[in-house]
């Protein structure tokens, strides 16, 4: 099977899994973002990008907290893009504190560069400002 | 209810399928759902709620709420 093809039915159980928000994040961006214990009153949410660490950040003051690298493999094979983003979000949701146990905890830059993530962050943000407006505004 | 299973190079793969109040159906769904967890897949059950999207790790069959659409199996997560 082509690498389009499982790329395609990956996203599509992406798609009907995550908040429509979050995957037309990951759609339009490459990334979403999963508040700490599923609650965004946590204060502290992590950056889902796919084959990379999870990043976590303050999200009141963007401040980068740590890097968290987890890998989902099948008998030493990677899985698509989107199902590696969708184990982190089954898990993160599910199992927080073990993946959080598992992962190899490092300061932040040790695999992502800050200033992409902030970067990322600032495109986020942004992104979500411009979807409520649009989603206020039936004109636009 | 759908029991797939996230798989490198082929997408996720359908591993079965029934309604668990048909006693049939149930013990299929059952007997898969071990072979996963034997073969040391975690696995997870999305949930919706007024729109807002969660999961619910599970580790037996009876915790799979009986109305979920489907239970989503993937590889154990390692410190990378």
């Amino acid at each position: 099977m082509s690498v389009h093809r499982v790329e395609r039915r990956a996203r599509e159980l992406l798609r009907t899994t995550l908040a429509e928000e979050d995957f037309a994040a990951y759609e339009r961006l490459g990334f979403f973002s999963v508040p700490g214990r599923g609650d965004p009153a946590s204060g502290y949410a992590y950056l889902v990008y796919p084959h990379r660490p999870l990043v976590a950040y303050e999200t009141v003051t963007g401040r980068l907290l740590s890097e968290y690298c987890v890998r989902f493999r099948d008998d030493g094979v990677r899985l698509p893009d989107a199902d590696d983003v969708l184990a982190k979000w089954l898990a993160l949701h599910g199992r927080e504190r073990e993946l959080i146990a598992t992962a190899n905890v490092n300061p932040p830059g040790h695999q992502v560069d800050p200033d992409h993530v902030r970067r990322d962050l600032a495109l986020l943000a942004r992104w979500r400002s411009e979807r409520a407006v649009d989603s206020r505004d039936p004109m636009r | 209810m759908k029991l797939v299973r996230m798989t490198p190079g082929h997408g996720d793969v359908l591993l079965a399928e029934g309604d668990p109040d048909v006693a049939e159906d149930e013990e299929r769904l059952i007997e898969e759902f071990r072979r996963q967890l034997e073969q040391g897949m975690w696995a997870a059950v999305p949930t919706a709620d007024r729109g807002r999207r969660e999961a619910v790790m599970v580790r037996d069959f009876a915790e799979v709420p009986r109305d979920a659409e489907r239970v989503v199996f993937y590889p154990p997560a390692a410190g990378g």
